[in-house]
């Protein structure tokens, strides 16, 4: 018995066991206080779907050999643009949020080319360098929500301002329109299968890329690149394969995660959108080397489910918001454990 | 050691003449110049501004060169010294020390805060060797959730402190923002002159001026030299016989200490404290003033910590008002200088990486 719980937590590792104990700990206490389940699984359900795919978009990067991407905001942007450019012509419902998708696709495709083609100019220093970059193209971006051409009165400041409003609402557009599609409630208990259907199928494309003849030479170059540069692939080009994924991914990350909020947040709230999706998937097993959906789904489930559920529970216990604090310590000391693990490489 | 050896070296005659040498300064200055013609503001208030600006702000950019000479990088975990800063102040504030004796009293308090604090610190970074600046901004992030841990839910509960000017009024927690009148401008206010209109706080930048001669000095002395060693390869400096984590540490909690200082400099200046966020932009704001004046991730002089903090403030200050004259928004004129603060730490790191690898 002892041996098995060895075994659990060699593979899980001491602060993933913390976290799944932290959860069960709100549940019981949920329970114990009163509160039913059904609602705060329901709320938990809504986030992991909400923001699974910007974790998903950390796969790419890291299988790349690229590392965790902190530049995630890159793609984040090319996705408000893309939502920005559908509000704009006034489409609506599903038909505006397949829209976004598809301005915003070929922007991140370029944006994600060019961040790639830096990052292999830095290897080593990809996620330092990766940071400044989404911070500077976020505040970039800031001079052009302020002076850029849209004109659609819902969006632009009402009076005297000049430029985009700083959140959006998109109710008139595409906001829930994935998390209402397919909901099916039991209940007390809500299950976002529309929500989850997308997820899960970006989630099985990217599974699938991985077992392409390409996504298999972007597997051997990340894992080792002077093998696979022996073999005949080129590093740098599976290297930005692996950024464009991401930066795509996180486009399409964002329109989910906006419709399912309800607003697009603009100027600097896109910065330290990255964080929680780093964090999400080193919580599920990843490390700064591996990372697979598994990880993906199990650290986003983690992750968010303890988010969601930490303000309403703790809440009845102590008073204060303790949940954004819980939010800062929880992700950064994920962030730094898997930093400070030595993984037998160092960079020079 | 370069693992990335597998890359291959590209020789390119790079000739460093005097302009290229300091490009980055250089064309920092000019933008400078540019912004104070298109603002068109009052020369006098402009450099009101600016010295005051530099003098606030000198100490924690030199609370940077200990851990760049000691091959570091850029500690961006200088948010840590500010925080033990801030504890310390808010204490003297609640026991109402004040004045010059208050400041006194608060930078010897926060000594073991930052000490105790640079210690873990140099041993998480030791760690993570290759990849220290990423990790240092991660554990600024990381001690600010314990920071707020602490000044919103510990005091007044765990920690027995009731002083209702300071505090929520729920009794639980450190009001948003707290009043320094205490030990405001205490070191400013110390010794100033005039010339032509504009105050000129002599007191604190005599204290930096005195810091800049102890680093210099510092630098000399056995410790000083070993941690160049260290920093210029530390698998050579261990061959040597040098202890080259605990050097790394040292250069840690000197780095500490100083930002500690640094930010109660910059606080009684302020006089008020935002509990929440006055640390929160120490790290990025020094580190960007530092690349601003030439520095890169190994190497950073005194001077260029100097250069840097005036040409960065500079645009700083005249930034808005430039964006104003230009385009008709203030804002572009803020988002702008907050673009160059990132842009110039996203470009430096990118340069210094591109070229410690073709070398």
């Amino acid at each position: 018995m002892s041996e098995r719980f060895q075994d659990i937590r060699e593979r899980l590792g001491i602060p993933r066991l913390i976290i799944i104990g932290f959860v069960l700990l709100l549940f019981v206490t949920a329970y114990a206080t009163g509160m039913s389940i059904g609602p705060l699984v329901s709320a938990s359900l809504v986030r992991i779907g909400m923001n699974g795919i910007l974790v998903l978009a950390m796969v790419p990067t890291i299988t790349a050999g690229v590392g965790l991407n902190f530049g995630l905001s890159v793609g984040i942007l090319c996705g408000l643009v893309g939502s920005l450019i559908s509000m704009e012509l006034r489409i609506r419902g599903f038909s505006g949020f397949f829209a976004a998708i598809l301005f915003s696709m070929p922007l991140a495709v370029v944006a994600g080319w060019a961040y790639a083609k830096l990052l292999n100019k830095v290897k080593g220093q990809e996620m330092m360098v990766g940071t400044y970059v989404g911070f500077s193209m976020v505040a970039l971006m800031c001079i052009f929500w302020l002076a850029a051409p849209f004109s659609s009165p819902e969006m632009v400041w009402a009076y005297g301002g000049q430029g985009l409003r700083y959140t959006l609402t998109l109710d008139n557009y595409f906001g829930k329109v994935l998390n209402n599609f397919l909901l099916v409630s039991i209940g007390q208990w809500e299950f976002p299968l529309g929500l989850f259907g997308f997820f899960g199928l970006l989630c099985l494309l990217v599974h699938l890329f991985f077992r392409t003849k390409l996504g298999m030479a972007v597997k051997a170059a990340g894992a080792n690149p002077r093998f696979a540069e022996a073999s005949g692939i080129d590093p740098d080009r599976t290297r930005t394969m692996g950024v464009i994924m991401s930066t795509v991914l996180g486009a399409i990350g964002i329109i989910v995660y906006a419709q399912s909020y309800g607003f697009l947040q603009l100027y600097m709230a896109p910065q330290m959108m990255g964080f929680p999706a780093i964090a999400a998937i080193l919580i599920g097993g990843a490390n700064l080397r591996d990372a697979r959906i598994p990880h993906v789904l199990l650290g986003t489930a983690l992750f968010q489910t303890l988010l969601t559920i930490a303000l309403p529970v703790t809440s009845r216990v102590i008073e204060g918001d303790i949940s954004e604090v819980a939010r800062l310590i929880i992700s950064n000391g994920m962030i730094l454990y898997a930093l400070t693990r030595r993984d037998g490489r160092e960079v020079a | 050691m370069k693992t990335q050896g597998a890359v291959l070296p590209r020789q390119r005659g790079i000739d460093i003449s005097l302009l290229k040498k300091n490009a980055v300064p250089l064309l920092f200055a000019a933008l400078c110049i540019l912004g104070v013609m298109v603002s068109g503001m009052d020369p006098s208030f402009l450099l009101y501004e600016i010295i005051t600006r530099f003098s606030r702000n000198s100490f924690l950019v030199l609370a940077l060169l200990i851990p760049v000479s000691a091959g570091l990088g850029l500690n961006f975990a200088i948010t840590i010294g500010a925080m033990a800063g801030q504890i310390a102040i808010v204490t003297i504030t609640h026991y109402q020390i004040k004045g010059l004796n208050g400041l006194l009293w608060a930078m010897a308090l926060s000594v073991p805060l930052a000490v105790a604090m640079g210690y873990l610190a140099g041993m998480v970074m030791n760690r993570a060797k290759g990849r220290e600046m990423i990790t240092s901004m991660i554990l600024g992030f990381f001690a600010n959730g314990l920071y707020q841990l602490l000044f919103l839910f510990l005091v007044g509960t765990v920690i027995p402190m009731k002083n209702r000017a300071m505090m929520l009024p729920e009794g639980v927690g450190l009001r948003n923002t707290v009043d320094l009148y205490g030990v405001a401008r205490a070191l400013d206010k110390l010794w100033r002159i005039n010339i032509g209109g504009i105050w000129i706080p002599m007191g604190t930048l005599l204290v930096v001026a005195l810091l800049c001669v102890v680093l210099q000095y510092f630098m000399r002395t056995r410790l000083g030299q070993e941690m160049r060693a260290v920093g210029q390869d530390r698998h050579i400096a261990e061959v040597a016989g040098i202890d080259v984590d605990r050097i790394r540490i040292i250069a840690m909690i000197f780095s500490t200490v100083l930002a500690a200082w640094g930010q109660l400099i910059f606080l009684q200046n302020i006089s008020t404290l935002n509990t929440y966020n006055s640390h929160e932009q120490v790290g990025t704001f020094a580190v960007a003033a530092l690349l601003v004046g030439g520095a890169t991730a190994t190497r950073a002089s005194i001077w260029q910590a100097l250069v840097g903090l005036l040409l960065f403030h500079t645009l700083f200050v005249v930034s808005p008002q430039a964006g104003q004259a230009l385009f008709g928004i203030p804002q572009i004129g803020e988002y702008f200088r907050v673009f160059v603060a990132y842009g110039v730490i996203a470009v430096a790191l990118a340069l210094h990486s591109w070229q410690s690898r073709s070398k």
